[in-house]
């Protein structure tokens, strides 16, 4: 219907103003928490110092939290700009979701962030402390409604067709709001938040330490964020999403596709650790696999098989053909035949209605789709697998490298000797990027592994855009890139300022390059 | 009390109500950072211009998305409709509004004055810019906008982005930044001392005539040269939404027939006028608390004002009258109605009492002697 370039054009401009979002928000959701402990610390004990490292890191986290802000409100824009017929097909089950969020966490965050800079003088220690948790639960609470809503794309529960207004309605919140992947997917989320936060201030404070600046501060601040950060990162891999990847077919082609796994094996399934994935031959050359692991990993059982991604393309073929005949009653409801017949054969096969919508792109009135068209209509669900398959495992190493700082780093200030562990500072400060890489490449593996759908099994991307013309995409991709950039180029140049200046920066007297410099 | 057909017209006040809490709450802000470059010349009266709102802005901005999400959740068709047919107009606006976060919280970040004073542009920039646009939508809601749908209810937008600025909706664009400076002027002058206070004070006794005549001017044009369509024929109030199901004729009785037809809708006008003329002869004295409410008073008088007119439209299309949007035919099902309006009934007092309790914390007089003693911790 739409030119594949509208559509690409479109895909792109999402996917890249949610990614650089998305550098944002995760070091958001950590350095909320963290600001949470320190000022928690500070209250309990009365102790300056750690007054001073709420207000010192509040300062990075604030030059961060204005970008996400910046970048926050094109998300909620886009819905509408570039992706109008999704807006009306889904706006009953995800304009709620969103105006949630609007109301429970962005004026919790919005509110209290200026009383959390701006309040230390006209406030109790309790009632700034009390700011400093809303403003951590506000943030946390945004990341529970868009995952719910992000969930419901992957997993579409609690929702149906209306033949009357042409669009999804809501038929139960609860079973929205209690959608198994979405919750995965949230505690999965904001748990990777909370280690961005965490990595970010070992390594700033590793490279203090390294530089035999502000002991005292660095190392309190070490600790903090060694502490959360193993909490965080066992979370984030304990409770990785995979185990949300058996429900519903979308989520067993993507688990099929990132494992690599072309063909059902008899459970317990094994994990391909390595090897290269070729979509033409359908098989994996040179594959290091792992006995048993992936039976484990995905249903969390040994008698459970993990389909293979020949078996899932049969069943997208049986749902297409479903979906033709949806489509033809749908034609009939729609041309006034309101026989009870005609809504109980819709009714039968409505469930499909989204797999016919996959021929539109080869034939507009998909009843009349032959064997080819519907060939290719379910050759289209299966994703490529070879980039699903490695940035997940650039995810995967990521996430274990991290584990290993923490652990180290948890386990030296236990024992009181982290400071002489120079290897592992140097380590903490390189690993800077590693949650960053992680939390990208996760996004990648979880939106890129849905296509084609928007909705999953419901709304096919290439139906969902809006009817703008390309020029229009290409001035705002460009706008998008002009912006961007230089606002990234100054974040970028404030933070580094900042973390150079450290806390000396506050002003207060007490450290190092004020008591050189006055 | 919960059906749906009233379900329906209670959101379409709700919705209402979120709309004229962004323009009383972000309407200061954006005339704040409109006058900034020229209430403010040294540094430090731009730092008391800048810290008046540099707490809050942030919170009222959330009504400005929350006005999107509500619009997204109660009125799908509205929201993908307006969203991308005014596409580049609507990536302006956001392109604007980029400006706002960094523009706040970076220029005091960096002691230079080329710095500071390119982030006193782009604040104005982003202070400015928006309120214009948001006036030309509201031009273009009342001459209607270039739209249909198809068979699939997919809309098409049949305009340009020029096409959008003719001279009507251009002077909406006018007056409503003329609006957001008063009243950003009101709050300023009641915010601070000194030399800004002064010229605050200066800006109100120009701005507040200006904008009245404007606003008599915007009337008088709406009456006299712009016709108004009416449903001829529809499905029942409580009907599922499927725009198409209606015919509307272009030209109807006109918009004062249409006030006329039910006279207490005149409220709204005559609230906007006497709250607007109130507002600036109180501002240019010492009242400045009562100055304040009654430019709110005034704004949203016009603000019903503009809904009352559009009723029972949301979106007026001028090339295909019969796509025109209804509160009764663009709604989400009553299902997804209540939902919203109970999670509605319970956080908007909580919000409204926080954020009351936030100003009350962060309220005075922002003076220069308090900016330099300060002068590490604030924007």
């Amino acid at each position: 219907m739409f030119g594949d370039d509208i559509v690409m054009l479109s895909r792109m401009q999402f996917g890249l103003t949610a990614l650089y979002h998305f550098l944002f928000v995760p070091l958001t959701l950590g350095m909320t928490f963290i600001l949470g402990i320190m000022e928690s610390v500070y209250v309990m004990t009365g102790r300056e110092v750690y007054k001073d490292m709420t207000k010192f890191w509040g300062k990075l986290f604030g030059i961060n939290f204005a970008m996400g802000v910046t970048t926050g409100i094109t998300l909620e824009f886009q819905f509408g700009t570039n992706w109008a017929y999704y807006s009306h097909y889904v706006g009953d089950i995800f304009g709620p979701l969103l105006a949630s969020e609007g109301w429970m966490a962005f004026f919790l965050e919005s509110t209290f962030v200026g009383l959390f800079f701006f309040g230390w003088d006209k406030l109790s220690k309790v009632q700034h402390l009390t700011v400093t948790w809303l403003l951590a639960v506000g943030t946390s609470l945004s990341a529970l409604w868009i995952l719910i809503a992000n969930g419901w794309m992957q997993h579409p529960v609690g929702s149906e067709f209306n033949y009357e207004t042409l669009r999804m309605e809501m038929t139960s919140f609860a079973d929205v709001f209690f959608n198994p992947v979405a919750q995965v997917k949230f505690v999965h989320t904001v748990a990777a938040g909370y280690v961005t936060g965490s990595m970010f201030v070992l390594g700033i404070s590793s490279w203090y330490l390294l530089n035999n600046r502000d002991i005292g501060f660095a190392r309190r601040s070490f600790s903090i964020a060694s502490a959360f950060g193993l909490a965080s990162i066992l979370s984030v891999i304990v409770l990785g999403d995979e185990s949300g990847y058996t429900s519903g077919e979308t989520q067993k082609i993507k688990l099929a596709a990132i494992e690599a796994e072309w063909d059902t094996h008899p459970a317990p399934a094994s994990f391909t650790l390595f090897g290269f994935p070729n979509q033409e031959t359908q098989t994996t050359e040179y594959a290091i696999k792992i006995p048993y692991a992936l039976g484990l990993v995905a249903t969390r059982s040994l008698d459970e098989p993990v389909m293979g991604l020949k078996d899932l393309h049969a069943g997208s073929v049986e749902r297409i053909k479903g979906g033709m005949l949806a489509y033809a009653e749908l034609q009939k409801l729609r041309g006034g035949d309101r026989s009870e017949a005609t809504k109980q054969a819709f009714a039968s096969h409505k469930d499909d209605l989204g797999y016919g919508l996959l021929l539109k792109k080869y034939t507009p009135n998909v009843v009349d789709a032959d064997a080819a068209m519907i060939e290719k209509a379910a050759n289209d669900t299966i994703p490529r697998v070879a980039p699903l398959f490695w940035t997940f495992r650039v995810m995967v190493a990521s996430g274990f490298t991290m584990l290993f700082i923490f652990a180290m780093a948890f386990y030296y200030c236990a024992t009181r000797v982290a400071d002489q562990k120079r290897w592992l500072m140097r380590m903490a400060v390189w690993g800077i990027p590693l949650p960053w890489i992680a939390a990208e490449t996760g996004w990648f593996v979880a939106e890129v592994g849905r296509q084609p759908w928007t909705i999953s099994g419901i709304l096919p991307t290439h139906l969902s855009v809006s009817s703008v013309s390309s020029e229009q995409l290409w001035i705002s991709i460009g706008g998008f890139a002009l912006f961007y950039t230089v606002l990234l180029i100054i974040e970028m140049y404030l933070m580094l300022k900042y973390v150079r200046l450290g806390p000396s920066s506050l002003h207060t007297g007490r450290y190092c390059l004020e008591q050189s410099a006055h | 009390m919960f059906d749906y057909e009233s379900m329906r017209l209670i959101w379409w006040l709700l919705i209402g109500v979120v709309a004229i809490a962004f323009a009383l709450t972000e309407g200061f802000d954006f005339g704040v950072s409109t006058l900034l470059p020229f209430v403010g010349r040294t540094d430090v009266e731009r730092r008391v211009i800048i810290n008046t709102v540099g707490a809050t802005w942030e919170g009222n901005q959330v009504w400005l998305v929350l006005l999107g999400g509500a619009i997204f959740a109660i009125w799908p068709s509205v929201y993908a409709t307006l969203f991308s047919g005014l596409y580049l107009a609507m990536m302006l606006v956001l392109f604007a509004l980029f400006f706002r976060p960094a523009g706040f919280d970076y220029r005091s970040k960096v002691n230079d004055p080329r710095w500071r004073n390119a982030w006193d542009w782009g604040l104005f920039i982003g202070g400015t810019l928006p309120p214009i646009l948001l006036g030309v939508l509201a031009g273009n809601l009342v001459l209607g906008l270039p739209f249909h749908f198809d068979q699939d209810l997919r809309s098409f937008y049949d305009g340009s982005f020029w096409a959008l600025l003719s001279p009507f909706a251009l002077l909406c664009g006018v007056v409503t930044l003329l609006g957001t400076s008063f009243h950003g002027a009101l709050f300023l002058k009641w915010r601070t001392d000194g030399a800004v206070h002064q010229r605050a004070s200066a800006a109100i006794a120009v701005l507040g005539p200006m904008l009245l005549l404007g606003l008599i001017a915007v009337t008088a044009w709406v009456v006299l040269g712009i016709d108004r369509p009416e449903i001829s024929q529809m499905l029942g109030h409580d009907a599922p939404s499927n725009p198409l199901n209606k015919t509307v004729t272009a030209v109807g009785a006109g918009w004062l027939a249409h006030f006329l037809s039910h006279p207490l809708m005149l409220i709204a006008p005559a609230l906007g006028f006497v709250g607007l003329s109130l507002a600036w002869l109180l501002g240019k004295g010492r009242a400045m608390a009562a100055a304040f409410i009654f430019s709110c008073l005034g704004i949203a008088g016009m603000l019903f004002t503009l809904g009352f007119g559009l009723f029972p439209f949301l979106l007026i299309s001028s090339t295909s009258p019969n796509s025109s949007l209804t509160l009764w035919d663009a709604t989400s099902s009553h299902s997804t109605l209540l939902l919203a309006f109970w999670i509605t009934v319970i956080f908007l007092p909580i919000v409204l009492l926080y954020t009351r309790w936030v100003y009350k914390i962060l309220w005075g007089t922002i003076s220069e002697k308090s900016i330099i003693k300060d002068t590490h911790s604030l924007y």
